[in-house]
């Protein structure tokens, strides 16, 4: 047992995994995690809105479960298994749950997006048969502008129902 | 907004985090799941200059019931409280607050015991512990002590944690028979900051009331509690009580006042809420086993 000491202005070595892959940045221990993965490590898909934990644009998917990545410092991640919108889909087109929120028009200018997409991904893990209702909580933690969300529940209950979110 | 520069100390063990405390004092923070903290260091509302993470100090995530009383760790996950079977059916108060304190993204990583130490008037968890008397288990160098839940909030964000301890569990005393609860929340949008919300307990025994605990918050900048064991009338369904008791508990707070809400406001508020959740804890009691 130790401790691990940061000093405060000098940046340090944080190693994650992000989306499958082994990934090394250098943060200051004050540095944001939606900073680190987007300047450090380039994940620009991790949006950020309102960098108090209100708005839910930086959300990602941090050890199998969907957190802010603004109310989070790199250096509390360090060892962490991170997912971002860029590791949803395999480069091969769309997910289904992607697929879906195109056909249901469950977004507009997409800065909200990537973060709901990570929600809804790690909420079909564990609920194989979601109500409305239960979109609608878990939607709560993230502020749209542009839509009214109806796109985005009918997107969610749809893959939720064919079974075909490839996760 | 970023925080100003810190230092950063991660220990792995309580007895670690007490002696940095004890070095560093008020001038350290102790970082658990952040969902408080993190938007206070980022709007700089806090400029400390150690932050400790206490996210990976062994033995505080943990769950127990001993003899009525359920100790929940400081470091127990508020999502991980709402999926405990064993919490919901023994402290059902808390897993209806639940759902109301943030959202499932901030539940993740928010714990029980940041949530206490924190000490916002509006949030829910200090409010459910103040409500059942619970208790706040403290540790530092100099020894552990408990302090009553309705003692230990001393105003906004302010407890009576000294500089030097840490919250390590909080002590919660299970729902008894003929037990029923209630939790009611208004804020302007759902997981937001409640504008005022009520919590309350009632205990019939055989047949008749013995006991309602009305507890706020979001009214005055700490949770105040209101208990009532002696009624007119016996009956659990007379239709006058609620609406009396709330009244009386209307005209008895000293409401904030601020740019979510008027005094007059949050009294009218208040009176509802605690109507509301007196009614719906006097019927959860009549079919409590």
């Amino acid at each position: 047992m130790s401790v691990l000491h940061r000093k405060g202005g000098e940046r340090h070595r944080v190693e994650l995994t992000v989306n499958g892959k082994a990934r090394v940045g250098h943060a200051e221990p004050r540095m944001l995690l939606s900073d680190f993965l987007r300047h450090e490590l380039g994940c620009y898909g991790v949006h950020v809105g309102c960098e108090h934990g209100v708005c839910g644009a930086c959300t990602i998917i941090r050890d199998g479960s969907a957190q802010r990545s603004c109310t989070q410092y790199a250096v509390q991640a360090d060892g962490a298994e991170i997912r971002t919108v860029e590791g949803l889909s395999n480069g091969q087109g769309l997910t289904a749950l992607q697929a879906a929120f195109k056909r249901h028009h469950a977004l507009q200018c997409g800065f909200c997006t990537a973060g709901i997409l990570m929600s809804a991904s790690a909420f079909l893990v564990s609920h194989d048969n979601p109500t409305e209702a239960e979109i609608r909580e878990m939607l709560s933690g993230h502020l749209c502008r542009c839509t009214d969300y109806h796109g985005m529940v009918q997107a969610i209950l749809e893959v939720s129902k064919s079974g075909l979110e490839d996760e | 907004m970023k925080p100003v520069a810190f230092d950063y100390a991660r220990p792995e063990t309580q007895e670690e985090t007490l002696e940095l405390l004890t070095e560093y004092g008020s001038d350290a923070v102790l970082l658990a799941g952040g969902m408080s903290l993190g938007p206070m260091l980022n709007l700089r509302l806090v400029k400390p200059s150690m932050v400790v993470d206490i996210g990976r100090v062994s033995g505080l995530a943990t769950f127990g019931a001993v003899a009525g009383t359920v100790a929940t760790g400081a470091l127990m996950r508020q999502s991980d409280a709402m999926d405990n079977r064993d919490l919901v059916s023994a402290l059902p108060l808390l897993s209806l607050a639940l759902p109301w304190v943030g959202h499932v993204q901030t539940r993740n990583r928010g714990t029980l015991g940041g949530s206490i130490a924190h000490a916002d008037p509006s949030a829910e968890i200090p409010l459910c512990l103040a409500t059942l008397n619970g208790r706040v288990a403290l540790r530092s160098r100099r020894g552990r002590r408990s302090v009553g839940a309705r003692d230990f909030f001393l105003g906004m964000l302010t407890t009576a944690r000294g500089p030097d301890e840490m919250v390590v569990a909080l002590e919660w005393p299970e729902a008894g028979p003929g037990e029923g609860f209630a939790f009611e929340e208004i804020a302007q949008r759902h997981g937001d900051f409640a504008i005022a919300a009520s919590a309350c307990r009632a205990r019939i025994e055989d047949g008749a009331l013995t006991g309602i605990t009305v507890g706020l918050a979001g009214v005055e900048d700490r949770p105040v509690v209101f208990e009532f064991d002696e009624f007119s009338s016996d009956p659990p369904d007379d239709p006058d009580l609620p609406g009396e008791l709330a009244e009386f508990i209307s005209q008895d707070i000293e409401p904030l006042s601020d740019h979510a809400a008027s005094a007059a406001h949050r009294r009218m508020l208040a009176r509802n809420l605690a109507r509301r959740t007196v009614i719906a804890a006097i019927r959860d009691a009549q079919v409590a086993p």
